[in-house]
C-alpha cells in the first residue's frame, strides 16, 4: 500500500487569454475544493457549463476534512460518484467517548437498516477531491483552470468581471454568475469587503495523519482528559489505506510552529499509541472560528462552504454543510440562468442555507463550550457532567464531543407548500427525502437513486390494481409542463398494476418507503430537484402540484420578476 | 409548570445542615464541583425545561 502522493495538475493556457476582449461565460466557480467541485458537477448535470478556477494545482495537501455524512453521500450519489466515495472510504455508524480511562458514552448514529449509505464514510479529502475531479471531467462541461488566481472582481449590473492571474500573465473574463468556494479565508470575500461575523475560538489543536496497522474497530473515539494526554481532549478516526486521523487539543498558549515539529509530535503520539509501529504522514496545528456571512448572495456572486460559514470541526459540519450548500444552489442557479425562474430563487438559496448554517453553528458552539470551556465555572460543570456520566445515564447524554452532522430540514422555507393533510413522521415539507430499498423491474435498487435531479413526484398506490384515470392523466400532464414533474409510482411488492409508458414503478420492498413517508394509497409527495420534500397530500391533484412547483421556483403569479 | 417557591421542605433546618455538612473539609474548588454535580442531578430530577428556566432566572436575579 503506497502513501498518497499529491498529483501536480498541469497549468494549461486558456484560449480566453488570447481573446481580443474578455470572453463571456455563464458561471465561474472559484475554488476547486469539495464544495466548488460539487457545485460545478451539479451545474453541469443541469446543462450549465462552468469555468472552475483554482489558484493551486493539486488536491488537498493532507487529509483535512475526513467524515462524510449519509446526506452528503446521497448528494454524491445524485452527482454520480457516491459509490466510488463509499467504496474508497471506511463506513461507520458508532462512536465512543472516554473520560480519563473509562468509557462514559457510546452511540449508534443509524440504528435503522434499509438505507443505502451508512451514517458516515471516512475518507481523506484528497481522495474525495480526486473522485470529484474525475466526475467533473466526465461531464465535459467543467473547464478546469489550475494556477488561476482571481485577483479582481467587479460587479456591474449585467455581469461580473474577473481578473485572473496565471503563470503566464493575467487576463479577464466576464461571467453571468460567480460561485465563491474559496475556503475559510476567502480572498474573494475580502476583495468584496464582506464580513464573516462570529467568534474566534481560543484553542489550538494538533492534527496528524498516521499510517499504522491497527485493529481498532471503525468507530469515532473521543477522550476527555485521557491518561496519555492529560487535561486535554483527543480524537481518533480511521481513514482509508490504514491511515488514522488523530486530533489532540493543545490549548491556546501552544506555539503552533513548535508543536508541528516531528520531534515534538512523535513523542505525543507515542504516548497515545504505545509501542505500536506508526509512520507520521502529515501534521498541522489549527484553530477555528464559529461565524458566517450575513447573507450568501451578493448580486451575481454566491458564497458557499467555508467561504460563507465556518465552525468547529467536531461534528463534521464543515464539508458536509458545504456540499449541502452546493446541492441547494445547483438547481436554482441552473433555473435562473436558463430563464426558468426569477432571480429571487437565488435569495432562497441564501435564506435556506443561512438557516442551516445557524443550526450548524448552534451545535458547533455548544460542543465547543464543552470541549473548550470559556470560564472556570463552565469547566467545573463540564467536569461535573463527565464525573456523573461514569455512573448515571442521564449525564451521558449531556456529554458533548461534537453532535455529528445531520442534514438541515428547511422547515421555514418560502419554497415549501405547507401541509394541508395530517402526516406523522419526519418527512415534513423541507426535509431531505428518506431512502428505502425498492425493486425496479425485478432488480433491488434504492428509492433515492430512482429519483432524478429535477422535480419528482411519488405517488403511493399500495393495494391498487389500476391507477385511477384522473391520476394517470394528471401524472402525464405534469411531465409536459414548462417545469416538468416526473412521477414514480410506489406499490407493494409483486403488485402487477399497469402504468402509463414512461412511469417508473417502484416496489416497496419491506414496506419501508410507505412507513418512512407515512404514506397510504393515494398519497402524493412532490420533491425538489435537490431531493428535499416540497409538499405532500393524501390525495393527488395535478393542479395543486403545479401550484407547488410554481411556489418552489418563485414563479407564482403576482411575484415580481 | 410553575417553579415552586412556596415552602416545600418539611424540615428546612435539616436540609440546610445536610448541605453544609456535604461541603465539610472541601477546598473551594472541590465545593464548586460538588455544587455543579448537585445542580445537574437536581435538574435532571426536575426535567421540565420551563421550571428550570424560571429557577435560573430567579437565581440570577439581583446578581448582575
Amino acid at each position: 500500500m503506497g502513501v498518497f502522493q499529491n498529483p501536480v495538475f498541469e497549468y494549461v493556457r486558456s484560449p480566453d487569454q488570447d481573446a481580443p476582449a474578455p470572453v463571456r461565460h455563464a458561471v465561474a466557480v472559484v475554488g476547486a475544493g469539495p464544495v466548488g467541485l460539487a457545485a460545478a458537477i451539479d451545474l453541469a448535470q443541469h446543462g450549465l457549463p462552468t469555468v472552475l478556477l483554482d489558484d493551486d494545482s493539486t488536491v488537498s495537501v493532507g487529509s483535512r476534512s475526513v467524515c462524510y455524512a449519509k446526506r452528503t453521500l446521497e448528494i454524491l450519489d445524485r452527482l454520480g460518484c457516491g459509490e466510488r466515495v463509499a467504496r474508497r472510504g471506511v463506513g461507520w455508524n458508532a462512536g465512543r467517548v472516554y473520560f480519563q480511562d473509562i468509557q462514559v458514552y457510546s452511540f449508534t448514529l443509524m440504528p435503522e437498516p434499509g438505507n443505502r449509505r451508512p451514517a458516515f464514510v471516512n475518507l481523506q479529502q484528497y481522495y474525495l477531491e480526486e473522485i470529484l475531479l474525475e466526475q467533473a471531467r466526465a461531464t465535459g462541461k467543467v473547464d478546469l483552470r489550475w494556477k488561476s488566481r482571481v485577483v479582481d472582481l467587479r460587479q456591474d449590473g449585467p455581469g461580473v468581471a474577473l481578473r485572473i492571474e496565471t503563470p503566464d500573465g493575467a487576463y479577464g473574463i466576464v461571467c453571468d454568475w460567480v460561485v465563491v468556494c474559496d475556503g475559510a479565508r476567502s480572498p474573494l470575500r475580502q476583495m468584496m469587503g464582506l464580513e464573516c461575523r462570529g467568534e474566534v475560538i481560543r484553542d489550538r489543536f494538533l492534527i496528524a495523519d498516521v499510517l499504522m496497522d491497527a485493529d481498532y474497530p471503525v468507530e469515532r473515539w473521543f477522550w476527555f482528559d485521557p491518561p496519555f494526554h492529560p487535561n486535554h481532549s483527543a480524537l481518533l478516526h480511521r481513514q482509508a489505506d490504514n491511515v488514522w486521523r488523530i486530533d489532540l487539543q493543545l490549548g491556546w498558549d501552544a506555539d503552533p510552529d513548535e508543536e508541528r515539529r516531528p520531534e515534538r509530535v512523535v513523542p505525543r503520539l507515542r504516548q497515545m499509541l504505545g509501542d505500536r509501529e506508526f509512520e507520521l504522514l502529515w501534521v498541522g496545528v489549527y484553530s477555528f472560528a464559529c461565524r458566517r456571512m450575513e447573507r450568501f448572495r451578493h448580486g451575481r456572486v454566491l458564497f458557499a462552504g467555508d467561504a460563507a460559514h465556518q465552525m468547529s470541526p467536531f461534528g463534521a459540519r464543515g464539508t458536509n454543510s458545504g456540499i449541502q450548500d452546493a446541492d441547494n444552489l445547483g438547481w436554482k442557479l441552473a433555473m435562473v440562468a436558463s430563464g426558468m425562474a426569477p432571480v429571487e430563487l437565488l435569495d432562497s438559496y441564501s435564506d435556506e442555507r443561512v438557516a442551516a448554517a445557524d443550526e450548524n453553528l448552534l451545535h458547533a458552539a455548544r460542543s465547543t463550550e464543552f470541549i473548550t470551556p470559556k470560564s472556570r465555572m463552565s469547566r467545573t460543570f463540564r467536569d461535573a457532567v463527565l464525573l456523573l456520566a461514569r455512573s448515571y445515564p442521564f449525564a451521558r447524554r449531556m456529554v458533548n464531543s461534537g453532535r455529528l452532522s445531520v442534514p438541515a430540514v428547511l422547515r421555514d422555507s418560502a419554497l415549501n407548500t405547507a401541509d394541508a393533510d395530517l402526516f406523522a413522521g419526519p418527512m415534513t415539507p423541507g426535509a431531505p427525502a428518506a431512502d428505502a430499498p425498492v425493486v425496479v423491474n425485478g432488480e433491488l435498487r434504492w428509492l433515492l437513486e430512482c429519483l432524478g435531479n429535477r422535480f419528482n413526484g411519488m405517488y403511493f398506490a399500495h393495494g391498487m390494481s389500476v391507477l385511477p384515470g384522473e391520476v394517470a392523466a394528471g401524472i402525464a400532464s405534469l411531465t409536459l409542463d414548462r417545469i416538468p414533474v416526473e412521477t414514480r409510482v410506489v406499490v407493494e411488492p409483486g403488485n402487477p398494476i399497469e402504468l402509463p409508458p414512461g412511469v417508473m414503478k417502484l416496489e416497496d420492498y419491506e414496506d419501508l418507503a410507505a412507513q418512512r413517508y407515512d404514506a397510504g394509497p393515494g398519497t402524493f409527495y412532490l420533491l425538489r430537484p435537490d431531493q428535499h420534500v416540497c409538499t405532500r397530500w393524501r390525495a393527488f391533484d395535478a393542479q395543486r402540484a403545479r401550484q407547488a412547483v410554481l411556489r418552489a421556483t418563485c414563479n407564482e403569479p403576482g411575484r415580481s420578476d | 409548570m410553575k417553579l415552586t417557591v412556596e415552602a416545600n421542605l418539611a424540615d428546612p433546618d435539616e436540609f440546610y445542615a445536610m448541605l453544609i455538612e456535604a461541603h465539610r473539609d472541601l477546598s473551594d474548588e472541590q465545593s464548586q464541583l460538588l455544587n455543579a454535580k448537585l445542580i445537574l442531578l437536581l435538574a435532571n430530577h426536575v426535567g421540565d425545561p420551563e421550571v428550570l428556566r424560571q429557577a435560573l432566572d430567579a437565581a440570577r436575579e439581583g446578581i448582575a
